[in-house]
């Protein structure tokens, strides 16, 4: 556990270094993602030492989220003077969003024929 | 003052506290969570953060002190980001297989994300800083974060709109996908990723794990896309 989870921060450590030094876009942990997915193409020996540790981890993703989620309680102030406006606002363009979003991925995958063999 | 107040405001003040209370309120809601029989709106998320806090209003608890506890925990995002490259590995076949679906569904999901959010909130006279802040509401917390900052508006206001997005993309999915007939669990997941990021995958990977893989790269792409979108978007607004 403690090999993988130090190889999964150093994947963090190089993506924060490579967003800040240059500038990107991207957070450090995205560039840390596309840093390891490179790191496991040139050798999938890798991916196989951290799938444990990854798996343990992605199991529990929704946890890492709830101490960000309680902040929405030091807010509730200026959420509720704004409430039907926001709850419509975010309620509304994630509907349309996810199903603008979905119809699209199996019409062109239809169109293209990039159908799934899996 | 009593024994009983004593241990309350040492413990009260340090971070053992919070972080087993974090992992009790999580504990909680994944079990409620199962016992409904993962049904969506049973999201652990929003049942540990309707405890947590019901526990802080109770207790008389600031969110900083409830933080400095929590932190630890919310650390570990950035680990399990990284995390998501995995999936993202093992399905890197498919996703090149599909490349066109994900291009096209990508920049439809992203730009109807932005533009819809921008222009209800215009409608309901949402000023200029919630407007900023919201923006970018669909993208991962930490890249919302910084979006809004560079936009005008307000981190800790962006960072809350990227949660609730998140819950309630992650408690409507499953029931809206169906609605609409959509079967393939690459669009179920990915156009999920897309529009509620995160919390939106952790849910994808609870459903099938191609959704949950399609879903990782939808908010890692979404990542990119509205940190060029959203100042566009928000310019004509």
């Amino acid at each position: 556990m403690i090999p993988a989870l130090t190889i999964i921060l150093c994947f963090q450590l190089m993506g924060e270094i490579a967003s800040r030094g240059l500038h990107l876009p991207l957070p450090g942990p995205v560039v840390g993602l596309v840093l390891l997915v490179c790191a496991c193409l040139a050798s999938p020996a890798l991916a196989e030492r951290l799938r444990s540790v990854v798996q343990g981890l992605l199991g529990h993703l929704s946890l890492f989220f709830v101490p960000a989620g309680v902040g929405v309680i030091a807010h509730l102030g200026i959420l509720g003077q704004h409430g039907l406006g926001l709850a419509l606002a975010l309620a509304v363009s994630t509907v349309l969003a996810i199903a603008a979003g979905a119809l699209t991925f199996a019409a062109v995958s239809r169109w293209t024929g990039a159908d799934d063999d899996e | 003052m009593n024994d009983a107040s004593l241990i309350w405001s040492y413990l009260s003040s340090q971070p053992l506290l919070w972080l087993t209370a974090t992992l009790a309120a999580y504990w909680a809601g994944d079990t409620l969570f199962r016992a409904l029989g993962r049904k969506s709106f049973a999201n652990p998320v929003l049942i540990a953060v309707v405890i947590l806090g019901a526990v802080l209003w109770i207790s008389g608890t600031s969110y900083q002190t409830y933080f400095e506890g929590a932190q630890f925990v919310h650390f570990m995002l950035g680990p399990a980001t990284v995390c998501l490259g995995l999936p993202l590995y093992d399905n890197l076949k498919r996703v090149r297989r599909a490349a066109l679906p994900v291009v096209a569904s990508l920049i439809v999901g992203s730009t109807v994300a932005v533009v819809s959010a921008l222009l209800i909130g215009r409608a309901f006279g949402l000023d200029d800083l919630l407007l900023a802040s919201m923006a970018p509401k669909s993208t991962t917390a930490p890249v919302a974060i910084g979006i809004a900052e560079r936009l005008g508006g307000q981190p800790t206001l962006a960072a809350v709109m990227v949660l609730l997005t998140g819950i309630f993309g992650a408690m409507i999915a499953t029931p809206l996908l169906n609605a609409l007939r959509i079967t393939d669990w690459r669009a179920r997941g990915f156009s999920v990723g897309v529009a509620a990021h995160g919390i939106g995958t952790a849910r994808a990977f609870q459903v099938n794990e191609t959704a949950g893989a399609f879903a990782s790269i939808g908010m890692g792409l979404n990542a990119v896309l509205t940190a060029i979108l959203a100042p566009l978007v928000l310019s004509l607004f």
